[in-house]
């Protein structure tokens, strides 16, 4: 495991990854970041969801920096007297897990679909090229918003498992055409191949051959498309929790807690808005610079 | 050519219908008309009148054909909200959105693409790698935070910009625009900037990322092989293929705008379409609802369609045939 | 006087991996009017040449070292703006692939009209006529009406004619044909061969054809120049290279072509193959796969030396008695 880490190191992406700062800045950010949401409940200083924890005597404090605030609360209270910094880490919990999930299940649904198509050709993959470009024909924010508007409406009191299964399940809908026509043209492709045609002679399953000379191929590209959608996830998400489509209130993510902030905005609280924000642009920049760098180091031309 | 332009009304029908069916299904799940309409004690004598004046005892696909021909013509029955023809209030709050659109478009073009040039020819400048940076952060900040951000430096902090709604309006014949005044332009800024800037960075990514593979061709080769000077070569010739494609994918983009408009609206309040939806979702205004769904997909199929034409225009190997010439 | 002078070329990329070299100390020459072959595998360095005679290596190759003499004046290390006033107007190049040399949104009449423009001094109406005229030289029929089509309007043949009218439009005295026939039919080949030699006859420019095909070669060059790992293994009259090769290297090539008037029962090959760049041996750059090799080609460089009617770079040539113009090294 330790010599194939520094066999990686050493590869030519590992020396890209090395030699370029911001990929590095990049994945020490996402590490953190990762690491306090997966640890949330050891790391933050306080519990935002224990009614009985929370006094609002210590409502709208401002950051502890300031003459009026507590070095207990470091960023910190919202209007109900929570912990911003523990709402924080608790909020990119919930925005790194619905981001991930959705990115995983994209993946999983575009490349299945796509290698369908690929391989079996004929009116699947026609059918399936006009639902992409139909997918494709519309901005996939709004697509998102109107399955998880219409959501909503069906289910207004919808309990958290399933407004997160709405969620997610928006989020996943729109992301997945990107991957099924990357693996059908490279699927197309490899189809045509002479080795393909002798192992389909020599009777090997057409599942063995997508998986062990398909899928090898595409493996990159479709990594660098799932970094840089973790990205668009995040943000996705923020923006339909910050619209009340998303997250349910009783697990605010970032985008929920920046909903909340906004109202006081004009009261001079503003830190109950901006820290979540600034979390948020964090983890969407470090994810998006490691998606970019990837692409770079990935890419054959540029090597 | 005409096959093809057959084949993609074909198309655009088949996803009107198939979005008009979503519309209609979401009146069959949420909500009963009927028991709004007569309260909870109603006899079962009136609620079958009822019902049958509504014709929801007729099959479900009469009901969906009765749907289509109301939609078709724009009836859409009243706002559950606010007790108003639902045509009314879109016809109301569309010179809103549609104005807030084309002046962020105006701004997302004409910022965008000259910086995507310029990052693309002085590839290692220093200034481009700002550009670039910014524009990675362009692209991780999400369009509602820009909003806020932007109130609370420059309205809050600095006044100098209001936060909210679309100033003095001015009322030509149907339309109201807030353009004619100062005042209106002074509401529009900070929208339309918040609106813009995601567009901006995605345009000035993708105008750089073509011309850099433009500049990797061949004929960029032979071009400066013959002698031809910088200028002819960046301008005369890489420009020109680089906004051929881009042109096309802009356009697709630019109908993303009125989809980005939703967020914008509901951070500024400004009275379009975008922020009518969000009021009708929550407030499960279902005839609302409907109507939004089904405009905002005409739009975009019509969108599509004009793209999709203007690659004919574009490209002269699609336009003329290959019957001449060997 | 010769056209061009190459002298020590040295062409570098430098990498992760320290600094390759994609050209060795490469020296030729070419008369006016001369046709000059250079022929050699892939990767040996023959497209390089012709990139860095035009000045457009892609960076990071760069010329490390050597001088480029055009008519006696140095171009290779002229500022850009300078080289590209000799780029198109006194060195022409043609490439590989017709349907991407030309530029598919403009039409083939306002690409020549452009190239005329920039290097003389006529009016759009006279680049126009004499734009024509390169057309109908070049075996375009119709050019009246052709002028304004687009290059998707051509097929493959008629492509390249025009990219050859393209590269004399500004009258060059040295034309750099990459690969010219290499992307066509075989039928079209023969064709664009005897044009571009007819052409350039008249017009009085010298050709330096790179090519891989020996077949072109042998009916198209009056001398041609062996390229191997970056360095000119054998230079001399095409025949002579041909039938009477003093190079290793050059003799297992030409055995390779098989005579349909001989029988055989092996194809011959050479054993091995080129090395890369970053694993060049000292001494001849031949000397693992060669049948007839010496110790101290291990070690020692040849450089280029007159053999019986040609000059290669072997130490063969140096002891098989041909008259030294300089001292053997023992």
């Amino acid at each position: 495991m330790k010599t194939t880490l520094f066999k990686w190191l050493d590869s030519d992406v590992g020396h890209s990854f090395r030699s370029s700062p911001a990929a590095l800045f990049a994945a020490a950010i996402a590490l953190v970041c990762g690491l306090a949401a997966l640890f949330a409940p050891w790391v933050a200083p306080h519990n935002p969801f224990d009614l009985a924890t929370l006094d609002l005597n210590n409502a709208r404090l401002p950051p502890a920096w300031y003459p009026e605030g507590q070095w207990t609360f470091l960023l910190g209270t919202d209007d109900q007297g929570r912990d911003i910094l523990s709402a924080l880490i608790y909020g990119a919990r919930i925005s790194l897990f619905v981001g991930l999930v959705s990115v995983l299940l994209s993946v999983l649904l575009g490349v299945t679909l796509g290698l369908l198509a690929g391989y079996l050709g004929g009116w699947v993959d026609a059918l399936l090229m006009r639902l992409c470009d139909v997918m494709l024909s519309f901005p996939a924010i709004l697509i998102a918003l109107l399955i998880a508007g219409i959501g909503h409406t069906l289910f207004p009191n919808a309990h958290e498992a399933l407004a997160f299964g709405v969620l997610i399940a928006a989020i996943t809908l729109t992301g997945w055409v990107q991957y099924a026509r990357t693996v059908r043209g490279s699927t197309l492709v490899e189809r045509q191949k002479e080795y393909v045609q002798a192992a389909r002679v020599i009777g090997v399953s057409s599942l063995a051959i997508m998986r062990r000379h398909v899928l090898p191929n595409v493996l990159g590209p479709v990594l660098v498309l799932a970094t840089i959608q973790v990205a668009t996830a995040i943000i996705t998400e923020a923006t339909l929790s910050f619209l009340g489509v998303g997250a349910p209130p009783t697990s605010p993510s970032l985008g929920t807690l920046i909903r909340i902030g906004n109202d006081y905005l004009f009261s001079g609280e503003w830190w109950i808005t901006i820290f979540p924000g600034l979390v948020l642009v964090l983890i969407a920049l470090s994810v998006n610079l490691l998606g970019d760098w990837l692409r770079d180091a990935l890419n054959p031309r540029l090597r | 050519m005409l096959a093809f332009i057959l084949r993609r009304l074909l198309q655009a029908v088949l996803v009107m219908v198939t979005v008009a069916f979503i519309a209609f299904m979401l009146f069959q799940f949420v909500g009963d008309p009927v028991s709004q309409i007569l309260g909870q004690d109603a006899t079962a004598e009136q609620v079958a009148e009822v019902r049958a004046a509504l014709g929801l005892d007729r099959p479900v696909w009469v009901q969906f054909g009765h749907f289509l021909y109301n939609a078709v013509q724009g009836e859409f029955g009243m706002s559950l909200r606010q007790g108003t023809p639902v045509a009314t209030l879109i016809a109301e709050r569309f010179p809103a959105t549609l104005e807030l659109a084309l002046v962020a478009a105006a701004l997302a073009l004409l910022v965008g693409i000259p910086l995507g040039v310029y990052t693309a020819l002085r590839r290692g400048s220093a200034l481009s790698q700002v550009f670039m940076t910014l524009s990675l952060l362009g692209v991780s900040l999400p369009t509602f935070l820009i909003g806020i951000v932007l109130i609370l430096i420059f309205s809050v902090q600095l006044g100098w910009f209001p936060s909210f709604g679309r100033g003095e309006v001015v009322h030509l014949g149907g339309w109201t625009t807030g353009l004619l005044t100062l005042q209106g332009w002074h509401h529009l800024v900070l929208p339309a900037i918040t609106l813009a800037i995601f567009q901006l960075t995605l345009i000035m990514r993708l105008v750089r990322a073509e011309m850099l593979e433009v500049l990797r061709t061949d004929y960029i080769k032979f071009a400066r092989a013959r002698g031809l000077s910088d200028r002819a070569v960046h301008f005369g010739h890489a420009l020109k293929n680089t906004l051929v494609p881009v042109m096309t994918i802009t356009g697709l983009q630019l109908g993303g705008l009125i989809a980005f408009a939703i967020i914008t609206e509901t951070v500024f309040q400004w009275p379009g379409m975008g922020l009518l939806f969000i009021q009708a979702v929550t407030f499960a205004d279902i005839p609302v609802m409907a109507a939004y769904l089904c405009l905002i997909a005409l739009i975009f199929v019509v969108i599509n369609l004009i793209v999709d034409l203007l690659y004919f225009v574009v490209d002269p190997r699609l336009r003329v045939d290959h019957a001449s010439g060997h | 006087m010769s056209l061009l002078q190459v002298q020590n070329l040295v062409v570098e990329f430098p990498s992760r991996h320290g600094t390759l070299r994609a050209l060795d100390q490469l020296s030729f020459e070419i008369a006016p009017g001369e046709i000059l072959g250079v022929v050699g595998e892939s990767g040996a360095g023959k497209s390089l040449t012709g990139a860095a005679i035009i000045g457009l290596l892609e960076p990071p190759g760069r010329i490390a070292s050597g001088q480029i003499w055009l008519e006696g004046e140095r171009i290779d290390n002229l500022p850009p703006a300078q080289m590209r006033r000799v780029r198109g107007r006194r060195i022409g190049a043609i490439f590989q692939d017709p349907l991407t040399s030309l530029n598919p949104l403009y039409s083939i009449g306002r690409q020549l009209i452009e190239t005329i423009t920039t290097h003389l001094p006529l009016t759009h109406a006279q680049a126009r006529q004499r734009a024509i005229e390169l057309l109908q030289e070049t075996g375009i029929p119709a050019a009246q009406e052709r002028i304004d089509h687009y290059p998707h309007q051509f097929s493959g043949g008629m492509r390249q004619r025009v990219v050859i009218a393209l590269a004399l439009a500004a009258e060059p005295k040295l034309i750099v044909a990459d690969e010219p026939t290499t992307a066509l039919d075989v039928s079209i080949q023969a064709q664009i061969i005897n044009l571009l030699k007819s052409v350039c006859k008249k017009h009085g420019a010298a050709v330096m054809l790179i090519t891989h095909d020996m077949g072109v070669i042998a009916e198209t060059c009056d001398r041609v120049a062996v390229m191997y790992a970056g360095r000119i293994a054998e230079i001399g009259p095409v025949r002579d290279v041909i039938h009477a090769a003093a190079h290793p290297y050059t003799q297992g090539l030409m055995s390779c072509i098989p005579d349909i008037e001989v029988e055989r029962q092996h194809l011959h090959q050479i054993d091995g193959a080129m090395p890369r760049l970053n694993a060049i041996p000292s001494g001849c750059a031949f000397n693992p796969r060669c049948p007839q090799v010496l110790a101290r080609c291990h070690h020692e460089r040849p450089e280029l030396m007159p053999a019986v009617t040609t000059e290669a770079a072997c130490w063969l040539t140096a002891n098989a008695g041909a008259t030294p113009s300089f001292e053997a090294q023992p």
